[in-house]
């Protein structure tokens, strides 16, 4: 009889530690209901080249990304060329993309589309800028090319790799809904999100 | 050449105020004559989460777990599940989402850092359920770095029993690091040195890598040594699995002392029987128990002197207290050149001043909290020598229910088994 009280006790004390615990830990998290992915926030980017490197996967799941509306169209594309590019060729000499993963397509005078193979583009950021030897579009442009965390292509680490390594501090985890940090045409001709 | 002449004063422009007018636009957007519509921007969703399905397939996996464990008491079939685990898991999912790590999202959540989601919370809670009421049935045959193990684990051996002790004490001192990284901010240790992810991802730094080898390569003789010596999830299971309702047994019957089992756990989770001792005297019970009780504070102060004294090696981990010291570094002139982290905030806005703070209060922070954590390792140590000298006395072999994983290894070795499946099979 005593020994059967006791278990009956044990397994009340049992069941109201699982609740009780579970539900303070519950209330204490105050989980949210959505899922979150990481990304790159541009204004922050320092172009350093990490993110071609640091991910898990290789080639990175960082690609660059082209926002088509701030772009100025330029024949002479700071993201296209090199500084010292002789000529507007695909020659390797030229080309600041080392996967020559940015196409050039001549649509109305003098304005040229760039496009990004994501097949070939490997998330240097070279085209964006290393800050401090080439200037790309960062730095000579509109800033147009910037560098973002294709979601089909994260594996969704919970500490990301790149993250970690990031000088900048640009990552960040942002809801899975809008997975990306893109700038747009705004009023006041400032790139924004 | 002349491309490059009249490029070089616009250039020259760009590098001087580059930094200042980043966020404007240099140039005009074209108003296109042709018709020219803007491409389509290809930007992705999410591929392969669906928290809402991995949750309830963890649930539902951990209840088969139990159900094989406790009821149809079959090994090939935990087995069977472990693979199907490690398939799903591990390779489909690439290792995240994991209940080992998820740990440190809900200790954010907490701490109120970062948001945690429901599907993480769950991931966190579910496995600790289930240990409270089955034991370790996540260990056995869902946790994919379990898995992994479980399946190299050809020629396992048993440790010496102390050497075991002694190992299994760095679980907690990985718990307590891994506490202490995330309420400082300074990152996910679990998800940084976690060995297996690298192979179910297919692609991890060549240290992942190596860790990763060397603890399969070690796993082939001793069994799991990841979730023995290191698992700090598996802390918080054993202490579930200690109080758990229902545990797999090694006998389904009664234990008829043929010592058959003796050898059978490569996990060094069997208690065998000490039928020579004898029980305390009400004495010497009394005398033990003031023993430990007087031993308990001098551990604890211990534990939190040692972190008191070694803060400033464990806040190193910290990305802004080492840019702090590097910075310090180069303006002291001990270091030649920059690294890509004191070049960036370099060219930011954050002053020195302004670093040195931050990384001070830091530090600060890490004094107290490195305190708390060494003073739980002296718990640690005090409860421990605690249930080692006040063991009571074992007449059959039983499990160790906080050390036991419930994979089912020691269930043919039992003959009373063998007995039953035999008397079934002559019914039918």
């Amino acid at each position: 009889m005593s020994t059967d009280k006791a278990i009956r006790r044990r397994d009340f004390i049992r069941a109201a530690a699982a609740l009780g615990v579970g539900g303070a830990l519950w209330k204490a998290a105050a989980p949210a209901s959505g899922a979150t992915v990481w990304q790159i926030d541009p204004q922050k980017c320092v172009q350093c080249g990490r993110c071609a490197t640091e991910c898990v996967l290789n080639p990175s799941a960082v690609k660059c990304v082209h926002s088509y509306q701030i772009c100025g169209y330029c024949d002479l594309c700071g993201g296209y060329l090199q500084p010292s590019a002789k000529a507007r060729t695909t020659g390797a000499e030229n080309e600041l993309c080392p996967m020559s993963a940015i196409s050039r397509t001549f649509i109305e005078d003098p304005f040229f589309q760039y496009i990004i193979d994501e097949s070939l583009c490997v998330g240097c950021g070279k085209c964006v800028g290393c800050g401090k030897c080439v200037k790309g579009c960062a730095l000579f442009g509109n800033s147009s090319l910037y560098l973002q965390v294709k979601q089909d292509l994260c594996v969704h680490c919970n500490e990301c790799a790149i993250a970690k390594a990031c000088p900048g501090d640009a990552y960040r985890r942002i809801p899975a809904e809008e997975a990306y940090l893109l700038k747009t045409r705004t009023e006041g001709g400032n790139a924004q999100e | 050449m002349k491309l490059l002449k009249t490029l070089t004063p616009v250039l020259a422009a760009a590098a001087l105020f580059g930094g200042v007018a980043w966020a404007e636009f240099r140039f005009p957007m074209p108003e296109f004559q042709s018709g020219y519509t803007y491409p389509e921007m290809h930007t992705p969703m999410p591929g392969r989460t669906n928290d809402l399905w991995d949750t309830v397939l963890l649930a539902a996996a951990l209840g088969l777990a139990a159900w094989l464990v406790l009821k149809r008491r079959s090994r090939p079939a935990v087995f069977g599940l472990t693979l199907c685990s490690l398939a799903y898991f591990g390779f489909w999912r690439q290792g995240c989402i994991c209940p080992v790590g998820s740990m440190q999202n809900v200790a954010e959540g907490i701490l109120g850092v970062e948001v945690v989601s429901i599907a993480v919370l769950s991931f966190f809670l579910l496995p600790l359920i289930f240990a409270l009421f089955f034991g370790r049935v996540f260990c056995a045959a869902v946790c994919p770095l379990g898995a992994i193990q479980e399946v190299v684990a050809v020629r396992p051996v048993m440790l010496p029993r102390a050497v075991d002790r002694v190992l299994g004490f760095v679980p907690y001192i990985y718990l307590a690091l891994t506490i202490l990284a995330v309420s400082t901010g300074s990152g996910y240790l679990i998800c940084r040195y976690d060995p297996f992810v690298g192979f179910f991802r297919l692609g991890a730094s060549l240290n992942m890598f190596l860790a990763g080898g060397v603890l399969l390569l070690t796993g082939l003789f001793i069994g799991r040594p990841y979730c023995r010596f290191l698992c700090p999830y598996g802390v918080l299971l054993g202490w579930m699995s200690r109080f758990s309702k229902w545990h797999a047994s090694i006998t389904p019957r009664e234990c008829i002392q043929c010592r058959l089992c003796e050898n059978a756990c490569p996990y060094g989770a069997i208690n065998i029987p000490t039928p020579d001792k004898t029980p305390l005297t009400a004495k010497e019970g009394a005398r033990k128990l003031g023993v430990l009780l007087a031993l308990t504070p001098i551990l604890i102060a211990i534990g939190a002197l040692t972190g008191l004294f070694s803060y400033p090696m464990l806040a190193r981990i910290h990305p802004t207290v080492q840019l702090a010291s590097r910075i310090a570094g180069e303006e002291a002139g001990r270091y030649q050149g920059m690294t890509i982290e004191s070049e960036a905030f370099r060219a930011g806005v954050k002053t020195q001043d302004e670093l040195y703070a931050e990384a001070h209060a830091i530090r600060a922070d890490f004094k107290w909290k490195t305190a708390l954590c060494g003073a739980f390792l002296g718990l640690v140590i005090a409860v421990t020598l605690a249930s080692l000298s006040m063991a009571g006395c074992r007449d059959d072999y039983e499990t160790d229910r906080r050390a036991c994983v419930s994979c089912a290894r020691c269930f043919p070795y039992c003959p009373v088994e063998k007995d039953e499946v035999a008397v079934a099979e002559q019914k039918t």
